[in-house]
């Protein structure tokens, strides 16, 4: 057969030509999108559907990790008559995407185990669906019972529903109902036609990401308007991106700590993170990073008296979080609250396809930084950290690891920063984006792969923006992870997850 | 009525020096001292918010727990002094005088009809049956020990019963009273007072429905629970026959002490996994029984 059957694009490369995708059949589709996905190192990143004059049309883009490319597959359907076979029970981690069509285009898939709604976005298909009569798993037996915990929750999280269903302390099954953050963020991105809008909305995609999606939507938005930016800038936004990491990172050590009642921990850590959003603000006027990263330039050029800070914090902060975790994971109460928790097998993680940190510390190299580099990655070679237990304590100790990578990581690279010529433009808002055309950005945000669509219509307007945030794969890891486990230990495991409730309800 | 006042002013500063040495001991300036009653003046002024789900029982269970409290007051001695109220196997009084407040507590929590609630009076009811023996255990071998089986008489008689192993009891029975007074108070390594998390409360899960002066009343019967524990401990430390003065003082150090021993444990190690708690509790237990097969082997009642 000569006819191409699917595109092959680069992370943060030029466009595609949106008549030159092809169009399969769905048998084609289904036998083409399963072979590739039954291979080893490929994973979907994201699959959706994109309504255009009166036909569906579905995009599924799946990274090969092996040759760096994502391949890009599209079916077009008639809205009318909506009935595909599913791919999920041959491939489960499309569930979440073929629920999402299903909810948002009223797709039947045939086979599909579980079409739960995902998020209840206001312009759904079917409006009579509402959370409040959202049938839960149930079960009708004297000794079984439920618990119910949210979507106001005690502590400084976001609202998500957690249904369990116990025996006595141990948890047999746990459902998670999300969508309370939907706030339409895909539709405003072509509803805001204003730039600085949109990289606004970006930031608030998910508040702890904010560097992470507003580069995916800088280098969507440069790919799409054929800016180049210089290597200097470049390196500054890798640096901004193992700055969030960084605070997130340690962070999420407090609140580990936090969560298993030693206070020493938490305090230090909670202390320690403050110095490094300190010294983020220090460097742009926001401590989460807002304004720093904005398509074609940057406002907060990086100068030698940030980099001499960055540099100073750094080693006082790194310093001492090595201590405190040579502390933490050395005592024997932290690591018995740790240790063979709530685990996540390899084997769950590949057949769930999850990303990010979760994927990494189940021995899964799945890092976009290294596999689909982007920026300044692309001329240096991240070393990802992979662990092989999955447990609540593998997630600890992949944050110290990270963290002392991530130290490493900013110091060379601001080495290699010091050697650039830097051009000091600022950032391009009254761009032209490349009419009828297919891009995709990707990002390794600190919780993992995030990616960002576009498509333009004939006069370069966005025509539909995609999200996906990496929560969106690791949910159900979570579900899975505390399966058998003692109730009283689901807050660690969440915590240790630690998934975006609004990125995945955008 | 000596013990009564001092265990109201140890009270009145306990919560206070826990928080102050957590603070300190994490690197903290901290509230002061009189934060935690300040907080009560504050909840008494409010009013209490009951769900309509709860029902008569809800209302009265916080009177009930923090009257039971205070009864049991009046069975502790200091010095020399007897207690208010002395009778023949008075401890069997305190213990389930305590235990009824907390039936009430458990039937409130259950009362509010939240699942959060039930799941906390379950495992509040299992941990305080395990930690009934030991108490039970150890007053026992007080009994055997001086010959009486009233607080008054036990204290008042312990440092005179003439054995040299007087001291291995004295410490024996403060180490089993300090963790008597952590399971029962609900604080670290089996219960986490300072915890958001709902799944992982024990104790806080079952007031978590109980607002404004309720929640105070509730604040003041564990407050108080800390000083009358506190104050067991100084009775099997410091022997009845010295000078009252000195007593006084000794009291009021030993309370601080055990303050500061409680901030201390809680701020330098982690809570346990909630089923380890069972085998955490009946270690304490085993303690008490080891005490207790000493004395009868001492005492030549074991043959």
């Amino acid at each position: 057969m000569d006819q191409k059957l699917y595109m092959e694009i680069k992370n943060n490369s030029l466009p595609l030509d949106l008549k030159e995708i092809p169009i399969l059949k769905y048998e084609i589709f289904y036998d083409r999108v399963l072979a590739f996905l039954k291979e080893e190192g490929k994973h979907c990143v994201a699959y959706y559907g994109v309504e255009s004059a009166g036909n569906l049309k579905l995009y599924c883009c799946i990274a090969d990790d092996n040759n760096n490319i994502v391949v890009l597959f599209a079916h077009e359907l008639n809205k009318d008559h909506p009935v595909l076979k599913s791919l999920t029970p041959e491939c489960v981690p499309l569930h979440i995407f073929e629920r999402e069509i299903h909810e948002n285009f009223g797709v039947e898939f045939v086979g599909h185990p579980w079409l739960k709604p995902v998020r209840y976005p206001y312009n759904r298909k079917d409006v009579s669906e509402i959370m409040d009569n959202y049938p839960f798993y149930n079960i009708e037996s004297e000794e079984l019972h439920e618990v119910g915990v949210g979507p106001v929750h005690a502590g400084i999280i976001e609202p998500g529903h957690f249904r369990f269903i116990c025996n006595g302390e141990k948890v047999l099954h746990l459902e998670i109902q999300l969508g309370y953050q939907h706030r339409g963020i895909e539709e405003l991105f072509i509803t805001k036609c204003n730039a600085l809008q949109r990289c606004i909305l970006s930031e608030s995609i998910a508040g702890d990401t904010s560097i992470g999606h507003s580069m995916a939507h800088s280098q969507l938005i440069e790919s799409l308007a054929g800016i180049q930016v210089s290597e200097a800038l470049q390196i500054e936004r890798c640096i901004a991106l193992e700055m969030e990491r960084l605070a997130i990172h340690i962070g999420d050590t407090s609140a580990l700590c936090g969560d298993v009642a030693y206070q020493l921990g938490q305090v230090v850590c909670e202390a320690l993170r403050t110095t490094i959003i300190n010294t983020t603000q220090f460097w742009c006027g926001n401590r989460f990073g807002k304004g720093l990263i904005r398509p074609g330039g940057s406002n907060y050029p990086l100068n030698n008296e940030v980099v001499n800070e960055i540099l100073r914090v750094l080693d006082d902060t790194g310093r001492r979080f090595f201590e405190v975790t040579d502390l933490i994971y050395s005592l024997p109460s932290v690591l018995g609250r740790f240790d063979d928790i709530g685990i996540l097998t390899r084997q769950q993680a590949l057949s769930l396809g999850t990303v990010g940190m979760t994927a990494r510390t189940s021995g899964i190299l799945r890092d976009i930084r290294k596999t689909h580099p982007f920026q300044y990655y692309k001329n240096y070679l991240v070393r990802p950290v992979i662990l092989e237990t999955g447990d609540v304590l593998a997630r600890g100790m992949e944050r110290v690891l990270e963290v002392h990578e991530s130290v490493k990581i900013i110091h060379e690279l601001i080495e290699i920063w010091q050697q650039k010529i830097k051009d000091f433009r600022k950032p391009v808002y009254d761009y032209n984006l490349k009419p009828d055309s297919f891009a995709i950005s990707m990002v390794e945000g600190w919780r993992g792969e995030i990616c960002h669509i576009a498509i333009t219509d004939n006069s370069g307007n966005i025509a539909h923006y995609k999200v996906k945030d990496p929560s969106m794969h690791n949910w159900m890891a979570l579900a899975l992870a505390v399966r058998n486990q003692e109730i009283s230990d689901f807050p660690i495991c969440n915590k240790s997850f630690n998934l975006s409730y609004c990125g995945n309800d955008l | 009525m000596m013990s009564f006042v001092l265990i109201l002013i140890a009270a009145f500063f306990f919560p206070g020096i826990i928080l102050r040495t957590k603070s300190i001991s994490s690197g903290r300036k901290g509230q002061g001292i009189l934060q935690p009653i300040k907080d009560i003046g504050v909840l008494m002024r409010k009013g209490s918010v009951f769900s309509k789900t709860s029902g008569r029982i809800f209302q009265i269970a916080p009177v009930v727990a923090l009257s039971s409290v205070l009864c049991v007051l009046l069975v502790i001695p200091f010095a020399t002094q007897s207690a208010v109220i002395s009778f023949e196997g008075d401890f069997v009084f305190f213990a389930y005088l305590l235990a009824f407040g907390k039936f009430f507590t458990i039937l409130s929590a259950l009362d509010t009809g939240s699942s959060f609630g039930g799941m906390g009076a379950n495992r509040e009811a299992f941990f305080s049956m395990l930690v009934e023996p030991a108490f039970f255990i150890l007053l026992a071998t007080f009994a055997m020990l001086t010959g009486y089986t009233s607080f008054s008489g036990i204290f008042s008689h312990f440092f005179l019963a003439g054995t040299h192993y007087v001291l291995i009891y004295s410490i024996i029975g403060f180490y089993i009273f300090v963790q008597i007074a952590m399971i029962e108070n609900s604080r670290l390594p089996v219960d986490d007072p300072r915890t958001h998390l709902e799944l992982t409360m024990i104790h806080e899960v079952m007031i978590l429905d109980n607002s404004g002066f309720d929640k105070a009343l509730i604040h003041i019967g564990t407050y108080l629970k800390f000083a009358i524990y506190g104050a067991l401990m100084y009775n099997v430390i410091v022997p009845a026959g010295w000078n009252i003065f000195l007593q006084i003082v000794l009291f009021l150090t030993v309370q601080v002490v055990f303050a500061v021993i409680i901030g201390l444990t809680e701020s330098f190690r982690a809570r346990n996994k909630m089923n380890k708690n069972p085998k955490f509790i009946l270690t304490i237990s085993a303690i008490a029984w080891i005490a207790f097969v000493v004395i009868l082997i001492l005492t030549d009642k074991l043959i």
